[in-house]
């Protein structure tokens, strides 16, 4: 599986005095197994791009490849295309309804058609994916977890499709630290089990350095640049002109006067170490 | 998609017709319906329409904006013209097995039409004109002489406001509801009745869910802020009638005249 998109535009309430050009032509390839962090600023264009990704916004024009399936063309199941690539929304907790968590887990699969055996074992194992105790937790209401949980099984929903595709709108907005680490730790546990293409979008730039193997920067609905973390952190300047920072620990380095985009804590400590010894 | 519906939507300019007081609007709307109901022939209809466009050419409110607006409403029109049509008894002028057509209905039908039309237009450059907000303070205005006979005049007002103001805010929680549950593989659009009307529960629950944590925040935010309804409020902007609105009125006097005058002569 892989993703290609060839000059994308999208066009909001095209003809009205409120038209509003949100994605103008973004054009980038993602690689099977593929972790990919979208970084840019509010109003961007972010959402925009990905809701195009599974086929919930039209594309204006440009061609968008999953899987070697130009999803565009007339004619496409968006069915297929969603059974491929899950989407995780932003503040997914706000879509939960069912009566217990189990069954609010199954209605994704359930949608797939699956045998009802199918249905329970992936909703027993997404569950336990996101970090949550199945037996705790699969008959309480969705709705009295705490806002991690809630979270959590909102994620535990679009896992459980088991897409081959799994795209996150900054899953950790709003989250106290804990929760929001337990929840970058389980994208990355789900990645790495399943070894999916996941893009994730953040406003948190020591994440996206730490957990991907690329970066997109986008900006007023256009692809700045993308590349490795190193490449793109290694652009400071080119961050701020579009909003964006660096991550502390690089900005920290640069300040130390460290030549080299350090992009973890152990580089770092190295890095100042040998510093200190010269 | 969901997104589309116009109806009572606000279009942002700055022409005469916008800068109106918005009293002197809502009365002036309220005329122009029920000139429509005084009249009764073409000459009447033409004036209104007449009448109409100046407001809309003044108002610089794009005429293909107005026209969306219309389109909800074609199947009542379509609807409310076959019945006039068909039921309506007189000189028959055309038959074919139950069904006829007489030269009163004709005219009741074409009458009825034209008369939808002009009242849905009008009524809408009523709102397409005027902020909701500056709406509903118009009509607690015009309804403050009732709170003297207990009469929750500000209550309303402040209802009909708080309802405006989250139309766009529901509208755009449904859709985003929508496209999460359909990310997870929801079907809106095809089976049969049942089918379809199941498949609303996963929108209809989070958004009963929302609603429910927007009136609470609002709330409590307005309590925060020591609301405490009508009685002693004083407001940011004053309305004070303007030349302009005196210069409406007149015409508007004028306008209602003729009409009148038109009636009795035909
Ligand atoms: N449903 C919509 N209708 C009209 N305009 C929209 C809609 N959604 C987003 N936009 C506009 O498109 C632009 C990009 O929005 P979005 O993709 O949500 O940005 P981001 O996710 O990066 O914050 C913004 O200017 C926003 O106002
Ligand atoms: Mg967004």
């Amino acid at each position: 599986m892989s993703i290609k998109v060839t000059k994308l535009n999208h066009i909001y309430d095209k003809g009205m005095p409120t038209e509003q050009k949100a994605l103008t032509d973004v054009s980038f390839e993602i690689a099977d197994g593929e972790l990919v962090g979208i970084i840019g600023h509010t109003g961007s264009g972010k959402s925009t791009l990905l809701q195009h990704l599974n086929g919930l916004l039209k594309a204006s024009s440009g061609s968008i490849e999953i899987g070697g399936t130009d999803i565009t063309r007339p004619g496409v199941s968006m069915v297929e295309i969603r059974k491929k690539v899950g989407l995780v929304f932003q503040y997914p907790e706000y879509q939960l309804f069912e009566v217990s968590v189990a069954k609010d887990v199954a209605y994704g699969p359930g949608n797939l058609g699956l045998s009802q055996e199918e249905i329970d074992q992936r909703v027993r194992e997404a569950i336990a994916l996101v970090g949550l105790d199945y037996e705790k937790v699969k008959d309480r209401s969705p709705f009295e977890l705490s806002g991690g949980q809630k979270r959590a099984v909102a994620i535990a929903g679009v896992v459980a499709m088991k897409p081959e595709v799994l795209i996150l709108d900054e899953p950790t907005a709003g989250l106290d630290p804990r929760a929001h680490k337990d929840i970058l730790r389980m994208i990355r546990e789900v990645h790495e089990k399943t070894g999916n293409i996941t893009i994730l979008v953040s406003h948190n730039m020591g994440d996206v350095a730490e957990m991907a193997d690329k970066v997109m920067v986008i900006d007023g609905g256009k692809l700045v640049i993308m590349g490795t973390p190193e490449e793109v952190f290694s652009r400071g300047e080119l961050l701020k002109s579009v909003g964006l920072d660096l991550p502390p620990i690089t900005e920290f380095c640069n300040e130390l006067g460290i030549k080299d985009t350090v992009l973890d804590m152990d580089t770092a400590v190295g890095k100042i170490v040998d510093l200190f010894k010269e | 998609m969901i997104r589309d519906i116009t109806l009572g939507q606000y279009y942002a300019s700055d022409s005469p017709i916008h800068r109106l007081d918005p009293r002197v609007k809502i009365i002036a709307t309220l005329l122009f319906i029920i000139e429509l109901f005084i009249v009764d022939n073409f000459i009447g209809f033409g004036i209104c329409a007449a009448v109409l466009a100046a407001v809309i050419i003044v108002s610089r409110v794009p005429l293909s904006f107005i026209m969306r607006g219309l389109k909800p409403i074609l199947f009542i029109l379509f609807f409310t013209f076959a019945l006039n049509i068909f039921m309506v008894k007189g000189e028959v002028i055309w038959e074919w097995k139950f069904l006829h057509i007489t030269r009163e209905g004709i005219q009741i039908a074409v009458f009825m039409a034209i008369r939808l039309v002009l009242l849905i237009i009008g009524s809408s450059m009523l709102t397409l004109t005027t902020k909701p907000l500056s709406l509903t303070d118009g009509i607690e205005r015009l309804l403050s002489p009732l709170a003297r006979f207990k009469f929750p005049s500000h209550e309303i007002a402040m209802m009909m406001t708080i309802a405006l103001r989250f139309i766009p805010t529901l509208l755009e929680e449904t859709d985003k509801i929508m496209k999460a549950q359909q990310a997870r593989g929801a079907d809106f659009e095809s089976g049969g009745l049942m089918k379809r009307a199941k498949a609303l529960i996963p929108v209809l629950v989070p958004l009963f869910v929302s609603a429910f944590r927007i009136a609470q925040d609002l709330a409590m935010a307005m309590e925060a802020r020591c609301y405490h309804g009508g009685e002693n409020r004083t407001r940011m902007h004053e309305m004070k009638l303007k030349t302009r609105d005196f210069v409406t009125f007149a015409l508007e006097a004028i306008f209602l005249a003729l009409i009148i005058i038109e009636a009795r002569m035909f």
